[in-house]
C-alpha cells in the first residue's frame, strides 16, 4: 500500500506518523477510556451525592440556641420541645411559649434572648431555619419511625453535642434503604428512642428483626 | 452484465465485479467518490436531510419541554409510536450484521460489495432506534437510570424486566457493530490516507488508520480480528431482535404472549433490513457509479433473501391465527380476529399486502433483477414492516374490560418525530457516502475475477465472454 521500507528512522521523517504514535491507540482505548469512564461514574456517585453535598449543612439560626447546653448538659428530653414527634409526621419546632416556660424565670435579662422576648411580646414566630430537609416526593413520618424504635440520634446525630445543629446524615434514598433493608442493625427498644450514645443490649437485634417490617417498595415513601 | 447474456451465464453466475476492472481502477472508482468535490445533488440531499433532521430536533425539544402528553398515547394504548419506531429501526439494522457477519462465516463472497454499506446502515439505524427509548422516558434527565450505575439512591433497574434486557442487547449490538465496521474500514482508511492530497484528510484518515501499512503481519492480525468479530456479531443477529420481541412476548397481553415472537421478529428484522439495503443500494449504485461492484447479481441475491424472510413472516402471521384458534383461548382468539377485522383492520391489511404479497413478486426473475421493481418493492416492504410493529402495539386498544376500550390516533408530534428520524438516518448516511469508502476496497479485490489464479488476462476474458 504505502512504503516498502518501514520501521527505519528515515521512514519516520518521511511519514508524518512516526512509529511512537503506535502506542497512542492502546493507551487511549485501554487506559484513558476506561479510566475516564470510571472516574466519571465514581465522581458523580461521590460528589453528586447528598453525603458530599448536604452533610455538614449548618445554617445560622436567628437565636443562638445551644442544643449542647439544653439537651446535653441540662438533659431536657427531646420531646419536651418537639412534642408532636410521637403522634404526627412532624416533630415540630416549639413555639416561643415553650422557651418562656423557663425563660420568664431564668436569664430574663440575657441579651441573647432578646428576640425570644420580642416574639413573646408581639406574638410573631421566631424565624427558625430548617436544617433537615427531604424532597417533597418522599413521604416521611416521624411518629412511624419513633414508634418502632428509630433513635433520634440515628438520623440527627449527637444533637446533645451540637452547639448549633448541623446535618450529620446524608438523608439520601440509599441511606434510608440501609435501615429499611436491615432495621435490626439500627433500631432500639422504644423506651430508648431519645437516648444519646445508645449501645445495644444483647438480644435486642433478634427481637427487633422479628417485630419490625419496614416497607421497601416504591410507594412506601413515594406515595 | 456482459457475461449474463451468453450461454456461460447459465452454468456460472455472473462475476462479482463487472466491467473488466483492474485493481487500480477499483481503488480509483471507490476512492473517487470520496475524493472528488461534492456535487450539487449531494449537497442538496445533505441539506434536505439536515432540514428533516431539524424537524426531529424541534419535536424532541418540544417533547422535553412539554412531556410525552404531546404524543397520542392514551389509556389503554400506553405504548405508541416511540416503541413502534424503535423496533422498526432496530429491525432494519439486522441486515447489515447478517451480511457482514453471517454471510462472512458462510463464505458468501457476494457480501463483499455491500457489507460496508449495509453495516453503515446498521449503525445509523441503531442510532435512530436508540433515540426513541432515550426520549420516551418523560423525565429525560433520568434516562441514565436505564443503565445499572451505582447511585446514592441505592436504586437499580429491574433485572427481571425485558425492557432492561433490551438496553443491554441494543447497546451491545451497537458497540459490536461499530467496532466491526471500524475494523473492516482500517485498510481502506489507510488507502485514503496514502492518497490524501490535503493535510486534514491525511491526518484524519491517518489517525483512524492506526498505522496500517499493509504489512503481512497486519493482514494476519486483521483477518483474525475480523473473523473473531464476525463470530461475536453472529449470535447478535439472532439475540437482539429476540430480546426486542420479549418486550412484548414476556408480558401477558393476548396477542403478544406467544412463543413464536422471537423467530418471527428475527425473520421480520432481516426482511426489513434487506429491504432497506435495497432501498439505499439501488439509487446509490447509480448516483455514485458503483454499478460494477453492486451488480444485478447482488441485488438479486438480496431480493431472494427478502422473498425467503417475507414468506417466513407470512407463515408466522398465519401461525399466530392458527394457534389463537387451536389454543382455545377466547381472549387470544378475539385479539387476532379483532386485529384483522377490528378498528385497526386497515393497518393489518396494509401490513399483509406489503409484507406477504409484495415479496412473492420476487419469484419472477424478471422482477427481482429489475432495479425499478426492486426499489418500489423495497419501499413497500419498509412500509409493511413499520405497520407490522404498529399493528402489534395497537393490540392494546382492546383492553381486558370493554369499558376501557379505546383507539389510537397519532398527533402531529408522533408523525414529525418519526419523519425526523429519517432525516437523522439519511443525514448520517449521506455523510458516510462522501467521507468513507462505500465499498470495502481491499476485500472486493479478492473476489474479482482478476484475483483468480486461473485468470487468463483481460484479452482472454474479453474473448470468452463476448466471443
Amino acid at each position: 500500500m504505502s512504503n516498502e521500507k518501514h520501521g527505519s528512522d528515515r521512514d519516520d521523517e518521511l511519514l508524518k506518523f512516526p512509529s511512537w504514535h503506535n502506542i497512542i491507540p492502546p493507551i487511549f482505548f485501554l487506559v484513558v477510556g476506561p479510566v475516564v469512564t470510571l472516574l466519571a461514574i465514581g465522581g458523580v456517585w461521590y460528589y453528586f451525592s447528598p453525603k458530599f453535598t448536604d452533610v455538614g449543612y449548618m445554617p445560622e439560626q436567628p437565636v443562638h440556641y445551644s442544643h449542647k447546653l439544653h439537651a446535653g448538659e441540662l438533659k431536657i428530653d427531646c420531646r419536651y420541645c418537639h412534642t408532636a414527634v410521637e403522634k404526627t409526621p412532624w416533630a415540630g419546632v416549639p413555639p416561643t411559649q415553650t422557651c418562656m416556660n423557663c425563660h420568664n424565670a431564668v436569664k430574663t435579662k440575657s441579651p441573647k434572648l432578646e428576640m425570644v422576648r420580642q416574639s413573646w411580646k408581639t406574638g410573631e414566630s421566631i424565624p427558625w431555619v430548617r436544617v433537615h430537609k427531604i424532597a417533597d416526593y418522599a413521604y416521611f413520618d416521624h411518629s412511624a419511625h419513633v414508634q418502632v424504635g428509630v433513635g433520634c440520634e440515628s438520623c440527627h446525630g449527637r444533637i446533645d453535642q451540637m452547639v448549633e445543629v448541623w446535618q450529620s446524615q446524608p438523608l439520601s434514598m440509599g441511606w434510608c434503604l440501609e435501615c429499611h433493608n436491615a432495621p435490626e442493625q439500627h433500631l432500639r427498644p422504644k423506651d430508648k428512642v431519645t437516648v444519646m450514645g445508645y449501645t445495644p443490649s444483647p438480644g435486642d437485634k433478634e427481637r427487633i428483626a422479628t417485630e419490625v417490617n419496614p416497607p421497601i417498595h416504591c410507594s412506601g415513601c413515594h406515595r | 452484465m456482459a457475461a449474463q447474456s451468453k450461454n456461460a451465464a447459465s452454468v456460472f453466475p455472473p462475476p462479482l465485479v463487472a466491467g473488466n476492472h483492474t485493481f487500480t481502477s477499483v481503488t480509483e472508482t471507490v476512492c473517487g467518490v470520496v475524493e472528488k468535490k461534492p456535487n450539487v445533488n449531494w449537497l442538496l440531499a445533505l441539506m434536505l436531510s439536515a432540514s428533516i433532521m431539524a424537524v426531529l430536533g424541534g419535536s424532541v425539544a418540544y417533547l422535553f419541554w412539554e412531556g410525552t402528553g404531546i404524543w397520542g398515547l392514551n389509556n389503554p394504548v400506553g405504548w405508541g409510536w416511540a416503541i413502534v419506531n424503535f423496533v422498526f429501526w432496530v429491525g432494519i439494522g439486522h441486515a447489515g450484521t447478517l451480511i457482514s457477519a453471517i454471510l462472512f462465516l458462510f463464505r458468501q463472497k457476494w457480501r463483499t460489495a455491500i457489507n460496508r454499506f449495509a453495516e453503515a446502515m446498521t449503525i445509523f439505524a441503531v442510532i435512530c432506534a436508540l433515540v426513541f427509548p432515550g426520549i420516551h422516558v418523560g423525565r429525560v434527565w433520568a434516562a441514565y437510570w436505564m443503565l445499572p450505575l451505582p447511585n446514592q439512591m441505592g436504586m437499580w433497574p429491574n433485572f427481571r424486566s425485558p425492557l432492561l434486557w433490551d438496553v443491554f442487547a441494543v447497546s451491545t449490538y451497537f458497540t459490536v457493530s461499530l467496532i466491526f465496521w471500524y475494523v473492516g474500514l482500517i485498510p481502506d482508511l489507510a488507502t485514503l490516507r496514502d492518497r490524501a492530497k490535503g493535510k486534514i484528510g491525511y491526518w484524519a484518515y491517518g489517525l483512524f488508520a492506526v498505522g496500517w501499512r499493509g504489512a503481512a503481519s497486519h493482514w494476519n492480525n486483521y483477518e483474525r480480528a475480523y473473523l473473531l468479530f464476525a463470530g461475536l456479531a453472529t449470535p447478535l443477529v439472532l439475540s437482539v431482535h429476540t430480546i426486542v420481541s420479549f418486550d412484548f412476548a414476556v408480558s401477558i397481553i393476548p396477542g403478544w404472549h406467544t412463543t413464536i415472537f422471537p423467530p418471527y421478529f428475527v425473520a421480520g428484522a432481516i426482511f426489513s433490513g434487506f429491504a432497506m439495503v435495497c432501498t439505499l443500494a439501488v439509487p446509490c449504485r447509480k448516483l455514485f457509479g458503483l454499478e460494477d461492484f453492486m451488480t444485478v447479481r447482488h441485488i438479486e441475491n438480496m431480493n431472494k433473501v427478502i422473498l425467503l424472510t417475507g414468506t417466513l413472516v407470512g407463515y408466522a402471521y398465519s401461525t399466530e391465527f392458527f394457534i389463537a384458534w387451536y389454543s382455545g383461548s377466547v381472549y387470544e382468539g378475539f385479539a387476532f380476529v379483532n386485529r384483522a377485522f377490528g378498528p385497526f383492520a386497515w393497518a393489518y391489511w396494509i401490513m399483509i399486502s406489503c409484507n406477504v404479497i409484495t415479496p412473492q413478486f420476487f419469484w419472477s426473475k424478471k422482477i427481482r433483477t429489475s432495479m425499478a421493481w426492486t426499489f418500489v418493492m423495497s419501499i413497500f416492504v419498509n412500509i409493511g414492516m413499520w405497520f407490522e410493529r404498529f399493528v402489534i402495539v395497537a393490540t392494546l386498544h382492546r383492553d381486558y374490560t370493554p369499558s376501557a376500550w379505546g383507539y389510537y390516533t397519532p398527533t402531529i408530534f408522533d408523525i414529525s418525530t418519526f419523519i425526523g428520524s429519517f432525516g437523522l438516518f439519511f443525514f448520517l448516511f449521506i455523510l458516510f457516502l462522501k467521507f468513507l469508502p462505500a465499498i470495502a476496497i481491499a476485500e472486493i479485490k479478492a473476489v474479482m475475477p482478476q484475483a483468480d489464479p486461473h485468470w487468463e488476462g483481460y484479452h482472454k476474458h474479453e474473448e470468452s465472454t463476448h466471443g
